[in-house]
C-alpha cells in the first residue's frame, strides 16, 4: 500500500518530502482501520482511491468494519502520553496535522473517509 | 522490514536502525532500546542513517522513553536522520523533545561534553 501510494504520487511530480508525509497519513489511517475497525480480521477489505486536482490530492478510503470516526476522536494531549510513557496514541494526531481537510461518513454499507492534501506539484 | 544492530563502542552503546519502523516492526526497536536502557551505561547513540521510513508506531517508541531519559539523565542521542524522516519527527514537535544531531561526531561531542 505504501509502495503504491508512493508510486502514484511520484508519477504526479509530488516532492519526496511531501510524498513521505502523505504516505504516512494513509498508512496511519489504514493501520487504524485494520486494528480497530476490523479487529485484525484479514478477510475484510479496504479500498483506496486517489484523485488529483490542480491544487492537491483527494484520497477516499472505504472500509466495511466497525465505524471509527477519526474526525470527532479527540486524542489525549502529547504531554500526557509522554509523562505516562505511552507508545501509542499519536497516529491520528499525525493524520490531522498532515492533511488539510478530513471528512468521515458512515452508512449501513460502509465507512468512508475523505482526506484532502494541498500540494505544490513539481514541474 | 527493520534491521537493528547494537554494539558497544568506546564509552557508548551504538544502536543502528535500518529500513522501516512501522506498525509491525517497531516492537523490535522497542525491545532493543528497552534492553539498552536496562543493561547499558548512560550513553546511547541511535544511528538512523539507513532509516527510510517511520510511522507513529516508531515515533511512539522514542516518545515513550523521553520521560525516562530525562529522569535518569541518560545521553540518548539520535543521529543521521534523512530530511524526510526528520520532518516526521517534527510534525508533533518530538524533534524538540529528543536530542537529534546530524552526524555521529556531533552526537559523540554531546557525550564528551564538548
Amino acid at each position: 500500500m505504501r509502495k503504491y501510494v508512493s508510486e502514484v504520487l511520484n508519477e504526479h511530480h509530488v516532492s519526496e518530502i511531501e510524498t513521505n508525509m502523505i504516505v504516512l497519513a494513509i498508512d496511519e489511517v489504514c493501520a487504524n482501520i485494520i486494528i480497530h475497525g476490523h479487529r485484525q480480521n484479514g478477510e475484510l477489505k479496504v479500498s483506496l482511491s486517489i484523485d488529483f486536482d490542480e491544487k492537491g490530492i483527494e484520497f477516499e478510503i472505504i472500509d466495511y468494519g466497525h465505524a471509527f470516526d477519526i474526525v470527532s476522536y479527540e486524542a489525549p494531549a502529547l504531554e500526557e502520553l509522554i509523562k505516562n510513557q505511552h507508545k501509542g496514541g499519536i497516529g491520528i494526531m499525525l493524520v490531522k496535522k498532515i492533511m488539510d481537510d478530513i471528512h468521515f461518513s458512515s452508512s449501513t454499507k460502509h465507512n468512508k473517509l475523505k482526506l484532502y492534501k494541498k500540494v505544490s506539484f513539481e514541474s | 522490514m527493520i534491521e537493528i544492530n547494537k554494539r558497544q563502542e568506546n564509552h557508548y552503546l551504538l544502536i543502528s536502525v535500518s529500513g522501516e519502523a512501522d506498525a509491525s516492526s517497531s516492537i523490535h526497536l522497542d525491545k532493543t532500546i528497552r534492553e539498552a536502557m536496562d543493561d547499558n551505561g548512560p550513553n546511547i547513540l541511535i544511528d538512523c542513517t539507513k532509516l527510510e521510513y517511520i510511522s507513529s508506531a516508531g515515533l511512539g517508541v522514542f516518545m515513550s522513553y523521553i520521560e525516562e531519559i530525562s529522569r535518569n539523565s541518560i545521553n540518548f542521542i539520535i543521529f543521521g536522520l534523512s530530511e524526510k524522516v526528520l520532518k516526521v519527527f517534527g510534525i508533533l514537535g518530538l524533534d524538540q523533545l529528543l536530542t537529534i544531531k546530524n552526524t555521529k561526531e556531533e552526537a559523540i561531542a554531546i557525550i564528551d561534553g564538548v
